[in-house]
């Protein structure tokens, strides 16, 4: 324990106040680590303000949330009802309600920004792998999240959304069926399924999420934010020993993050206020209707911050399945051929290739889907690990690299288009595509990130003041 | 007493060994603790007991019109298919995927089902419906020829909405399409001639 520091009995009432609380709990120190003495670079431009709004967003969920579960019953019977008494009877009800429907989809924006923020700028290169993978991990539980609140209304799309992807935990091999029906509670998504939905909704992943938040902000300040150079700035420090090229985050940031949040703010209500449903894009029509457990709307897609990956659900049928047999195979003889591996682990990979390989045509394309689906967001965990560039910042790569991630970015759009759209076959075929584009832009970076020559990179950070 | 060295820094082996010990207790305790937790997850005795048979009366299906009724919370269709509708059965064979439904017979065809039209008498068609790939309840496709989302010959049957799969009349699930199996025939038997009792079955 530290030692009881002596103040002044002369000293203003409130620093006398602030020093017998700091002898019993670290208020100062805490401020000073993570505010007042947090130096960030100097040169963070406009992708960096994504994450204080989301901590903006998550707050208005949680709050907003509070006051909608005073009115909201987690009935199946009652549900619906409950959800229109709050939007009609409750005074201000439906713009709580709008707020926390607008804020799931806002929500799902400003997290997208953050991580092509940290994708472009190398954010998740040594030693911010733990800020990455706390980042992935809260990415995960958002995704959670936003899908059991969506059962709550009881719409036509709430229901038939949850049977959807609940089904898809059924297509897993042997205890898929078993699996399904213990998500569920019942042999159809019934009460049971509203009740328990609603309780992970409420209480379980929220206090999930607030951990990993925590996880997530105390290793970023153990390492300090990277910034669009992407130098080291604590390689540089003055003779204060703060680093040359940092600010501290109060009041510089905090300003900057008002200032970003009062934007926020400005765009966010016009939502709220005139297009609630922006198009049947934040709120879908058919969840106007109260769930029918007899009869499926003619055409459900899931809410758009989910449809790039319900794309790549779709886009495994037993066509795409001898196509990734190919790319498995193709991989395993380059390994073979071209590594420089003992002979025991090529054949290891060759009898891997061949178990793989029965297991894909042994088990439905369904569940090959449900992989691919899933895979699409664990391998973001794996993004520190995949990255050999010699330089983190998309400024000074390659290039060509530019084009490797406007790439991405574009498919990543088309999937997420195509994944609202009713299925076609131009569309399915579009999506494989763009399927293989995701994967391979991960699976190859080991590669293609290597190739190339990077620009020389500065020692202290690109700043021009204004 | 022996004056004996004390080295503050060494392993208490017999410390060590018993805090393992306890620790292996402990996370048996605790594993032992989660098995009521997890169980809750399961169907409820409620749930399990709501499978009550259900019956439907036949005398006010027209042909070529289809009943829906709920059972286990899922919709089964009652149809009353017409001459036409039968004879189109015939010669899709080629098209589908599991023509006989030898697929998981157990589960998805019951014995008295396992003929061509999947059903007890031709005309009434019995069925689960719910897709066979994700659960979505697909819609009628009686009428014939080219239409949205659907071949230029079609002889009638279902499609899927969610994931565009297509099924016969008989409930049989086209090639090629997301669906791996043919609707499911839920367990069923005639009363009378009028009466049919969804949910049981003579072997049950």
């Amino acid at each position: 324990m530290a030692e009881m520091k002596e103040i002044s009995p002369n000293a203003p009432a409130g620093a006398r106040l602030l020093n017998w609380v700091d002898n019993r709990f670290p208020l100062s120190q805490l401020y000073n680590d993570h505010l007042g003495q947090y130096y960030a670079p100097k040169n963070l431009n406009f992708f960096y303000v994504f994450g204080a709004l989301s901590i903006l967003v998550l707050a208005i969920q949680i709050i907003t949330g509070i006051f909608l579960v005073m009115h909201y019953k987690p009935d199946a019977a009652l549900a619906f009802g409950s959800v229109e008494y709050i939007m009609r009877d409750v005074p201000w009800g439906w713009l709580i309600r709008y707020m926390h429907s607008t804020g799931a989809s806002a929500f799902f924006i400003v997290v997208y920004m953050h991580m092509f923020r940290g994708l472009i700028y190398g954010s998740y290169r040594k030693p911010r792998e733990l800020v990455w993978v706390f980042g992935c991990a809260i990415f995960l539980c958002l995704m959670a999240e936003a899908f059991m609140g969506y059962l709550l209304p009881w719409g036509q799309m709430s229901y038939w959304g949850a049977q959807v992807i609940v089904n898809l935990f059924a297509a897993v091999p042997f205890v898929g069926p078993d699996l399904a029906l213990l998500i569920r509670g019942d042999y159809v998504v019934g009460d049971a399924t509203l009740n328990r939905f609603f309780a992970f909704h409420v209480i379980a992943v929220p206090l999930v999420l607030l951990g990993l938040v925590a996880a997530h902000i105390i290793a970023l300040h153990e390492v300090g934010s990277n910034n669009p150079d992407g130098v080291e700035i604590k390689a540089t420090k003055g003779a204060d020993g703060n680093p040359l090229d940092g600010i501290p985050f109060h009041p510089y940031y905090t300003v900057h993050d008002i200032f970003a949040a009062s934007m926020f703010f400005m765009v966010f209500t016009a939502i709220i206020f005139f297009a609630p449903e922006l198009g049947g894009y934040f709120l879908e029509y058919n969840n106007f209707i109260p769930a029918d457990p007899l009869k499926t709307p003619l055409h459900i897609a899931p809410v758009w911050y989910f449809t790039p990956y319900y794309s790549m659900l779709r886009a495994i049928t037993d066509e795409m399945m001898l196509v990734l047999i190919a790319c498995i195979w193709g991989g395993a003889l380059v390994a073979v051929f071209r590594g420089k591996l003992a002979v025991l682990f090529k054949i290891m990979i060759l009898g891997a290739a061949v178990v793989v390989t029965a297991m894909m045509l042994s088990t439905d394309a369904k569940f090959w889907g449900v992989v691919v689906m899933g895979g699409a967001v664990v391998i973001l965990f794996f993004l520190p690990w995949l990255d050999y560039s010699a330089v983190k910042s998309i400024r000074y790569r390659p290039s060509w690299h530019l084009y490797v991630y406007a790439i991405f970015v574009v498919n990543f759009i088309v999937l997420s288009y195509l994944g609202i759209q009713p299925p076609s076959a131009i569309g399915e075929r579009i999506s494989q595509v763009g399927t293989l584009y995701y994967f391979g832009f991960f699976l190859l970076m080991p590669w293609w990130s290597s190739m190339g020559d990077p620009k020389p990179v500065p020692s202290r950070v690109n700043f021009a003041p204004h | 007493m022996s004056a004996t060295h004390v080295d503050t820094h060494a392993v208490d082996s017999s410390k060590r060994t018993w805090i393992i010990a306890s620790t292996c207790a402990g996370a048996v305790g605790a594993a032992a603790v989660a098995v009521p937790f997890a169980s809750t997850f399961q169907p409820s005795e409620r749930a399990k007991a709501a499978g009550a048979a259900v019956e439907v009366d036949l005398a006010d299906i027209k042909p070529g019109e289809k009943k829906t009724v709920e059972w286990r919370g899922k919709p089964v269709w009652v149809v009353r298919r017409t001459a036409e509708q039968l004879a189109a059965l015939t010669g899709l064979n080629g098209a589908l995927a599991d023509p006989d439904s030898k697929r998981k017979p157990s589960e998805l065809t019951p014995e008295y089902a396992r003929n061509e039209g999947r059903s007890i008498k031709p005309e009434f068609f019995v069925a689960v419906g719910i897709c066979t790939h994700l659960g979505c309840s697909p819609s009628d496709k009686f009428q014939l020829g080219a239409q949205p989302s659907l071949p230029d010959d079609w002889k009638g049957g279902f499609f899927c909405p969610c994931h565009g799969s297509t099924f016969d009349m008989a409930g049989r699930v086209f090639k090629n399409k997301p669906a791996p199996d043919n609707l499911e025939i839920p367990p069923h038997m005639y009363l009378s001639d009028s009466k049919l009792l969804i949910g049981e079955d003579k072997t049950a």
